[in-house]
């Protein structure tokens, strides 16, 4: 008989635009899939390539050599305190490729397991996280050319760096709001499939990759932190290049108060319309 | 709990929106279908502004695939569930199994459901066998430890040890479809739901996924099981249910739903009359089912109009409830000197058909004209329907149809050797 089951089974009803009461606790059920989705995902990433995983760092490696000579050499911006300028430039670009993997993985997530969303049940949820999931496996690859990269310049990171965990999660919540928005959308208008190319190539320059947001004009700072990206890469290069990147406060604040606002929308609308999925996709 | 029920459905509705396409002209002006895109493209904004679905078409009709559907399913119970195709089958398994919310009406489930709406859902073509047996257990709701548990049942089931650990996609499909089954037939939810699933590989591993099927329904589990195979619907269900155009009706026994289901109406027409003047047979009649001793004898009539003298032969198929055949019989097949020939002109001719005793239950005669080997004159299926009341008056129990055993009553002699 059942395995898994221990006493009185709960009864569920369903009903159109009923929200199901148990909506966590159900996720939390459904972790064993979670992981094994994420697991298929990072198995089959690299599969039948030759260089395998070493393609996860050939993009950062080349956009960081070519926006080091672009925003240093050429443009002649400041790096941030004594810090290398690449060091600064890899340290801006580990969250937000993070970002932006996350984004447009979690985007076509749910498109592309349309198999699985026409013939299972399972909290939706769990695909475009599972997604998540695979490109912090590609941040935490990227992670060690930073290693690489602070040996070459003989660059020693300070006490700061303990705090990067706490980043790191803080990077995935700002991705995983407009993710979840992306994704429930893609679903109903597939015009967000050609929207997200634009929004991450953009985002790249409108965020502070290439460059310190220290350059900034002062009275642009705050509104400038609108962009929730800001206030993560802010907070990687604090970690990361220690004492010679100082934390802007309010705009970071900001960029937190955005980050929950956009989690808070993202969940809100994809579990709105989570149960019209099926019919959608 | 207080009740045994454990699904129950009230008022189960399912409207979809769909879209068709205008007519198109063939040639038209770039000024045309500049505005006409216009059109499209307003409205569809219109509806995103709305939130509601883009629709593809020029108009767009709903469509409710399930109308007010009420039944219940009793733990333990096996139920099927039949009706054509488009008459709502798997909308309703969708709505059961959480896929798709109904959008009127409401279910209420009490236990663990799995569904299985199709075999190898969510296998990875590029991972191999052993690492999608885990996958696919996943998806269908195992746990780790209990895909680990079983899986040396799941291999032997599908025979494919030798290539556990090459990538599915390089599986001809045969193997590809008995790992996912495999898979499939080791889930032990308390509600099951099954799709047409039943009809995959060869016929040796069909039979062997029907004793898997036959073998959880009965440990007690509720299964609801969806097919167009009658054979298998019978053999696994005792209760069903019969979709038609969205209406559901449910039946305490499954054969009366199968009948239903195959033979339309219970009313079965004892006359078949043509629509074409240029047929032959212009009418069968059944004058009259007679019961002598150890069998049935029919009486037809058959009026025949031909517009000039022929020899054929008349072939009649009996077939029982499920329209499965159970006897032949024809004047010319067995012995061309029997053929009959047709006068010029209308005529009557009677047939006498001598059956062994049929069991109680409904049946239907297919009535062939044909110049036996050559070819088929006129082929009547379904002409005549009767229905067999009373069988073995002096029997204990007479022989009925839906028992499953058959439909004719063979003779039998048992004395010892001594």
């Amino acid at each position: 008989m059942g395995t898994i089951l221990a006493g009185e089974p709960r009864e569920l009803i369903l009903e159109a635009g009923r929200a199901e009461k148990h909506y966590w606790r159900d996720i939390w059920d459904y972790r064993e899939l979670f992981a094994i989705l994420a697991w298929r995902d990072v198995s089959v990433r690299y599969k039948q390539t030759v260089i395998g995983v070493a393609w996860a760092l050939v993009q950062p490696f080349l956009t960081m050599v070519v926006f080091t000579i672009v925003f240093s050499r050429v443009a002649k911006l400041p790096s941030e305190g004594s810090a290398p300028y690449a060091i600064m430039v890899y340290a801006g670009m580990l969250p937000w490729f993070l970002f932006s993997s996350i984004l447009s993985g979690a985007s076509n997530s749910l498109v592309s397991n349309a198999n699985l969303i026409g013939k299972v049940y399972f909290p939706r949820i769990i695909v475009p996280t599972a997604a998540a999931a695979v490109a912090l496996v590609d941040f935490l690859i990227n992670f060690v050319l930073l290693g690489v990269l602070m040996l070459w310049f003989r660059f020693v990171p300070s006490w700061h760096m303990v705090f990067l965990p706490v980043f790191i999660v803080l990077a995935m919540l700002a991705s995983l709001g407009p993710s979840l928005l992306m994704t429930a959308m893609n679903v109903k208008y597939r015009d967000f499939r050609y929207i997200l190319p634009f929004v991450v190539q953009f985002g790249i320059y409108i965020s502070p990759v290439g460059f310190s947001s220290s350059v900034v004009p002062a009275k642009w700072r705050l509104w400038y932190s609108l962009n929730p990206v800001v206030g993560v890469i802010d907070g990687f290069r604090w970690c990361i290049l220690g004492g010679q990147s100082a934390l802007y406060w309010p705009g970071f604040l900001l960029s937190l108060g955005i980050v929950a606002l956009f989690l808070w929308l993202g969940i809100a609308y994809f579990r709105h319309t989570e149960q019209t999925f099926a019919d959608l996709i | 709990m207080a009740d045994d029920i454990v699904i129950r459905a009230e008022g189960l509705g399912k409207k979809y929106v769909i879209g068709h396409e205008g007519q198109r002209e063939r040639y038209v002006a770039l000024r045309d279908v500049i505005a006409r895109g216009a059109r499209s493209a307003l409205r569809k904004a219109g509806d995103m502004a709305k939130g509601r679905i883009v629709v593809p078409g020029d108009t767009v009709e709903e469509f409710w695939a399930l109308k007010d559907i009420n039944f219940e399913v009793k733990r333990g119970e096996v139920l099927g569930i039949i009706g054509r195709n488009g008459a709502g089958k798997s909308t309703l398994l969708k709505i059961l199994s959480r896929i798709t919310e109904p959008t009127e009406g409401r279910v209420t489930i009490k236990g663990r459901v799995a569904s299985l709406l199709e075999v190898g859902t969510g296998f990875h073509p590029e991972l191999t066998g052993r690492e999608n047996i885990f996958l696919n257990g996943a998806v269908l709701g195992m746990t780790h430890a209990e895909i680990k548990r079983k899986f040396d049942e799941i291999v032997a089931f599908s025979e494919v040890e030798k290539f556990l650990d090459t990538p599915v996609k390089r599986y001809s499909s045969g193997m590809y479809v008995r790992l996912a089954f495999a898979v499939a037939a080791h889930l032990e939810p308390e509600i099951l739901i099954v799709d047409e699933v039943l009809a995959v590989g060869d016929a040796e591993f069909q039979k062997k996924c029907l004793g898997k099927m036959q073998d959880v329904a009965g440990h007690g589990r509720t299964v609801l099981f969806v097919s167009h195979n009658m054979a298998a619907i019978t053999s696994l269900c005792k209760t069903g249910i019969l979709l038609r155009s969205g209406l559901a009706r449910s039946f305490s026994e499954i054969e009366q739903a199968v009948i239903e289901y195959s033979g339309g109406q219970r009313a079965a027409p004892s006359q078949y009359c043509s629509n074409s003047a240029t047929q032959v047979v212009q009418q069968i009649s059944i004058i009259s089912i007679k019961e002598v001793a150890s069998a049935h004898v029919i009486e037809l009539s058959v009026r025949t109009k031909s517009a000039q003298k022929r020899n054929v032969s008349i072939d009649i198929c009996l077939r029982d409830s499920y329209r499965s055949p159970i006897g032949f019989a024809s004047t010319g097949t067995f012995s061309l000197s029997k053929n009959v020939a047709i006068p010029e002109g209308v005529a009557l001719l009677s047939v006498n058909l001598k059956i062994p005793k049929l069991a109680i239950g409904q049946y239907s005669l297919d009535v062939f004209l044909t110049d036996p080997f050559v070819e088929f004159i006129e082929r009547i299926e379904d002409a005549l329907r009767f229905e067999v009341e009373e069988s073995d008056r002096q029997a204990v129990q007479p022989f009925q149809q839906k028992w499953g055993y058959g439909s004719v009553r063979l003779e039998m002699k048992v004395g010892w050797n001594v």
